[in-house]
């Protein structure tokens, strides 16, 4: 199975091709409730996470909620 | 009398009625910040003693290595709080809907009554933190069309707060003083100003003071001035005793307010005497 190149928050990874964001997401430990996703500035809705694959080039940003004023 | 007005009449206290911003009814007229605490214990226990049931937040990239397994999110009532997302950080009007945008996703899935509000901040530069008036105010008028119920920061500029009102601004939030700066409230008399022209034929329009607060008593003068709430953050977190300092906060807001309600004395430049004039036993020396 061939792999694809990706951003992701920042740092240029390589990963299956068959990665979906919701595979990033437990790889990551990350609570996908306290999370959002976006694809190349296109927020990713919560329903496809776990159908949506990554793919060549694709910049993905995991945001979260921090303290702030 | 209803029972609520006889209970607030023994208690010595004035009926008001609670801050309302964008149809939705909070109980404290004061939003806290969550950032800058050494600790989120401490951060959650300041929250609770003052009172607050709106808190703001950032929004960020996650730590994806370095992760230390607890959110914030872990130390916020999420039944208890209306969260506020903010664009803190944003000098540009497009990265600061980008950024809310990102917000109200995360919200919608806590099922966040905050999930349609942002507390938009665009920012001109680092040193001084004050707004950009121009991109804030596209931003506002952007997010207003996105369905945002926009609580928008801005300087104390009051032909700015008039042009955010008319731009669809649920709250216009002025400085008392650049951010995290602790100078209070600088001047008065444009806050003064700002709460004329927004509230004159809309008394109910929240003009919330935003940033600056250094310690209790500017949150009292700002509540004297006739501002609907405050919003603060370092003053708290900063404290030598954060949840002490929490408490003084809600005390000045609740003694700010009423102060208002109450109606203060004009100033004169002359003094008038306390006891009566009538029946003196002494004489003057003119």
């Amino acid at each position: 199975m061939s792999t694809v190149t990706i951003e992701f928050n920042g740092n240029e990874e390589e990963v299956d091709e068959a990665t979906t964001i919701l595979d990033l997401l437990e790889r990551s430990g990350v609570e996908p409730r306290y999370c959002a996703v976006e694809v190349n500035l296109e927020i990713v809705p919560r329903s496809h996470y776990a159908s949506q694959c990554v793919k060549e080039g694709d910049r993905i940003e995991v945001v979260t909620l921090v303290g702030g004023g | 009398m209803t029972t609520a007005d006889i209970i607030q009449a023994q208690a010595g206290s004035i009926a008001d009625s609670p801050l309302s911003v964008a149809g939705k009814t909070l109980a404290s007229r004061l939003i806290l910040g969550t950032g800058k605490y050494d600790t989120n214990e401490l951060m959650r226990d300041s929250l609770a003693a003052s009172g607050s049931d709106c808190v703001t937040v950032a929004v960020r990239r996650e730590k994806l290595y370095d992760r230390q397994g607890k959110n914030l999110l872990d130390f916020i009532d999420l039944k208890k709080y209306t969260l506020l997302p903010n664009t803190a950080g944003c000098f540009n009007a497009l990265d600061a809907v980008r950024v809310a945008r990102l917000g109200r996703e995360i919200l919608r899935s806590l099922e966040n009554p905050g999930a349609d509000w942002v507390k938009l901040e665009v920012l001109g530069d680092t040193k001084t933190l004050l707004p950009d008036p121009i991109a804030t105010l596209e931003a506002c008028k952007r997010l207003v069309d996105d369905g945002f119920q926009v609580l928008c920061y801005t300087s104390d500029c009051p032909i700015m707060a008039v042009r955010l009102k008319d731009a669809g601004a649920a709250s216009v939030m002025p400085a008392g003083s650049p951010i995290g700066s602790g100078q209070g409230i600088l001047n008065p008399n444009n806050l003064r100003i700002i709460l004329e022209y927004l509230k004159s034929d809309d008394p109910g329009y929240p003009v919330i003071v935003d940033a600056g607060v250094g310690t209790a008593s500017d949150v009292a003068q700002a509540f004297e001035l006739g501002a609907d709430g405050v919003l603060l953050n370092t003053a708290i977190a900063h404290a030598r005793n954060p949840v002490g300092m929490a408490t003084a906060v809600r005390h000045a807001a609740i003694a700010g307010r009423h102060a208002f309600l109450s109606g203060r004395i004009p100033k004169r430049l002359y003094a008038t005497a306390s006891s009566p004039e009538e029946g003196l036993i002494t004489s003057r020396p003119w």
